[in-house]
């Protein structure tokens, strides 16, 4: 084990929680502090899985292997444990929450993270999320919108953004964050995290992307190439475009053989 | 707010004790209910013959109507009602001192955030009220209005013909069973009057009205909004309510006159034996608007429709309630609005939450008669299921007789999931801070509506209750 590595997973073995369907089946991955990677993979390949599963979604059940985030057993932990600890996901599909405002919501958050007995700072907290939202270039109103209640997709890609600004984790974990979007919104959720970076060199961050796109505007330190559950292949921004232009054909003719 | 010397039950799931203290009723009739005792509550309160005649009548309507077979589950209410002390006078002054008061009881309090004033109120602790100089303040500027608050008795006793005039209009004791109880029990309650075109921008407090006999079990309500006037009635309060009693009846009647505005808003929290049979209905005249905000949390099995007569053109009804059904308990609640004339508009939105084994069903009625052309009507009801056990219904009954009426009607059913309570434990809440935040936001639509200190009382009461929902 490597100990410079932030996020440190091994041999993870993962399946759906009621089934016995295995799906992450021994991946290996390293992250240090302020790199960023890309896993890249076909459909039903693990690499939301993955995500998912560092995380802690309840819907999957880790078997076997490690997942050390900064030292610590990360699957031994809740998932707010693990936003506490420094995770953060940005979803795919994020929910909906009718009723409660995004300000309200971060505000819930963090008062989370305090002690029973400490109360957030009210003023104190507008001014972070004031901050936040002129840093990412929104507009104020924004914050006063029921969660994700009725957004487009880049307003619910932007609001996972803002959130991820607010919370300032120390690894952050894109879960398909560009499918869906025009060109537009990607550039607008791409730049947001380079702002984050900017600001946080030691911010790590895991990008799981079906499309090379992204990576144009978040240039990745690592490419892996996920296939029926494990890694095949690492390797630098090369590898990304290379997939590109030949797609998974190889992996398949691999597997079969 | 029930008067009684007994502290039982908090209404929340984790609680379910009860202690008594040492000090006696003034007076009290023995348990069960006959003739004879509705004699002994007239004569305790010195009415006049005619209301002693209505309550005997109003008990020979009561025994001779079936218990009802609908709603909820009524079977062992008769063994509870022959147990029953149908009057209690209260002690002229509690000496209950704030010391007696149980730890676990002032750690609730504590936990809800309630001042310590009313926390001694809520008590039963007849201490000095702190808002007794803002009630005095209020009280004259009221008198000076011409406006009537006092207590029902107060008001038979000083107004007897205005009292007369209206009182079992909106409700006659034959509307129904428990309607009738109360026709022939009532004890406690509110008479308010407001004069044509007065205003009152401060909202009529029951809790002001504590130096006078209180909300009982039986309670009665009557108020007059005359013309033009427009006012705000609260009463009760998100706190657990303490009572010995396991059986509230009340009857709140409203007449609200032409063009005048009248929002009544109730939360109560009753403790989980409590059976709690309320019927309240405003009669709307012509141009008038009449607002029930209606919050319903704790009891065994509540069941309560706010109702809105709609008489006269132009006449605006809401009804906005939520309900929140635990562990074995069952909320029976929803809305009547009744169109009798033209151009009438009314529209009921209810929010119901179930927990655990808890059971909240959404009983409705819209009725437009033949020739109240135009009328317009929107029901909206959405129930959140926190658990598997959970349960919801929905009985939405719709009678139209006109051809011109525009009815809506929307029902949803959600369930908290998964996927939603991950989403926010990924931002670093437990899980009982996420539910508890998915229920705020779920009733904001009408808490939003209420006077801010109850919001954020109703907020801290969410949290308690979803701290043992999950696991």
């Amino acid at each position: 084990m490597n100990d410079a590595a932030i996020l440190s997973v091994a041999g993870l073995r993962a399946k759906v929680a009621d089934e016995d369907l295995h799906i992450l089946k021994g991946v290996d991955l390293v992250i240090r502090p302020g790199e960023v990677h890309a896993i890249m993979g076909p459909n039903g390949s693990g690499k939301s899985t993955l995500a998912k599963v560092v995380a802690g979604h309840p819907a999957y059940e880790a078997t076997g292997g490690s997942v050390t985030f900064r030292g610590e057993d990360l699957l031994d932990m809740e998932p707010d444990e693990r936003s506490q600890a420094g995770v953060f996901m940005a979803f795919q599909y994020p929910v909906e929450i009718p009723g409660v405002s995004i300000a309200n919501f971060l505000r819930t958050s963090l008062q989370a993270r305090l002690e029973d007995d400490e109360e957030l700072d009210l003023f104190d907290f507008q001014e972070l999320l004031m901050e936040r939202m002129e840093l990412l270039d929104t507009d104020p109103s924004f914050a006063q919108r029921p969660v994700n209640d009725g957004f487009s997709g880049g307003e619910k890609k932007r609001n996972e953004i803002l959130q991820m600004a607010v919370l300032k984790p120390s690894l952050a974990l894109m879960d398909e964050t560009d499918s869906g979007l025009d060109i537009d919104a990607l550039k607008i959720v791409a730049q947001g995290v380079n702002t984050l970076r900017q600001e946080n060199p030691d911010m790590s961050v895991l990008l799981i992307t079906h499309y090379q796109r992204i990576l144009n505007y978040i240039i990745p330190d690592m490419v892996h190439v996920m296939f029926k559950g494990r890694i095949v292949e690492s390797g630098g921004p090369e590898v990304a475009m290379e997939l590109e232009a030949r797609g998974y054909e190889e992996y398949r003719k691999a597997h079969v053989a | 707010m029930p008067t009684n010397e007994v502290i039982q039950g908090l209404g929340l799931d984790d609680y379910k004790f009860g202690f008594v203290t040492d000090s006696e009723p003034v007076f009290r009739t023995r348990p069960g209910l006959d003739a004879e005792i509705v004699r002994q509550i007239s004569e305790r309160k010195d009415e006049p013959e005619w209301m002693l005649k209505r309550r005997l009548k109003a008990l020979r309507i009561y025994d001779a109507k079936p218990m009802p077979d609908w709603g909820g589950d009524l079977s062992e209410l008769q063994e509870t009602l022959d147990q029953t002390y149908f009057y209690v006078k209260p002690q002229e002054q509690m000496e209950r001192s704030w010391d007696d008061v149980p730890e676990n009881i002032k750690q609730t309090f504590e936990r809800l955030g309630i001042p310590e004033a009313e926390r001694k109120l809520l008590a039963g602790v007849g201490a000095q009220y702190d808002s007794e100089m803002v009630y005095h303040s209020l009280k004259e500027e009221w008198e000076s209005k011409g406006v009537i608050f006092d207590s029902i008795e107060d008001g038979l006793r000083n107004h007897p013909e205005l009292f007369r005039k209206h009182f079992g209009t909106v409700i006659p004791a034959a509307d129904n069973k428990f309607a009738a109880l109360n026709s022939a029990v009532w004890s406690g309650g509110s008479f308010v009057y407001i004069p044509p075109g007065v205003e009152l921008e401060t909202p009529l407090q029951a809790y002001f009205r504590v130096n006078q006999e209180r909300l009982g079990q039986f309670e009665r309500t009557l108020i007059i909004a005359d013309e033009g006037s427009r006012a705000h009635y609260i009463e009760g309060c998100t706190a657990p309510v303490y009572s010995t009693d396991s059986f509230h009846s009340g009857v709140i009647e409203i007449i609200v006159n032409r063009d005048a505005f009248f929002r009544y808003t109730t939360i109560q929290n009753w403790s989980n034996n409590m059976y709690n049979l309320v019927t309240q209905r405003a009669r709307v005249h012509r141009g008038a608007h009449m607002e029930w905000l209606d919050g319903n949390l704790g009891s065994k099995l509540t069941m309560k429709y706010p109702s809105c007569y709609l008489m006269e053109e132009g006449a605006h009804g809401e009804i906005m309630s939520i309900a929140y059904a635990g562990d074995g308990q069952h909320q029976d609640t929803g809305g009547k609005v009744i169109h009798v004339a033209p151009n009438t508009s009314s529209s009921i939105v209810s929010k119901s939450i179930s927990k655990g084994t808890g059971r909240s069903s959404y009983r409705g009625l819209c009725k437009v008669y033949d020739g109240a052309t135009n009328a317009k009507s929107n029901v909206e009801c959405d129930a959140l299921l926190i658990n598997e056990t959970s349960r919801t219904d929905t009985f939405p009954y719709i009678e139209i007789d006109e051809r011109s009426a525009s009815v809506g009607h929307e029902a949803t059913v959600s369930k908290v999931g998964d996927e939603q309570l991950f989403y926010l434990m990924s931002r670093g809440m437990d899980e009982a801070e996420a539910m508890a935040l998915i229920v705020r936001g779920f009733i904001e639509p009408i808490a939003k509506e209420l006077p801010l200190e109850y919001a954020v009382e109703l907020n801290r009461l969410i949290e308690l209750e979803m701290e043992g929902s999950v696991g």
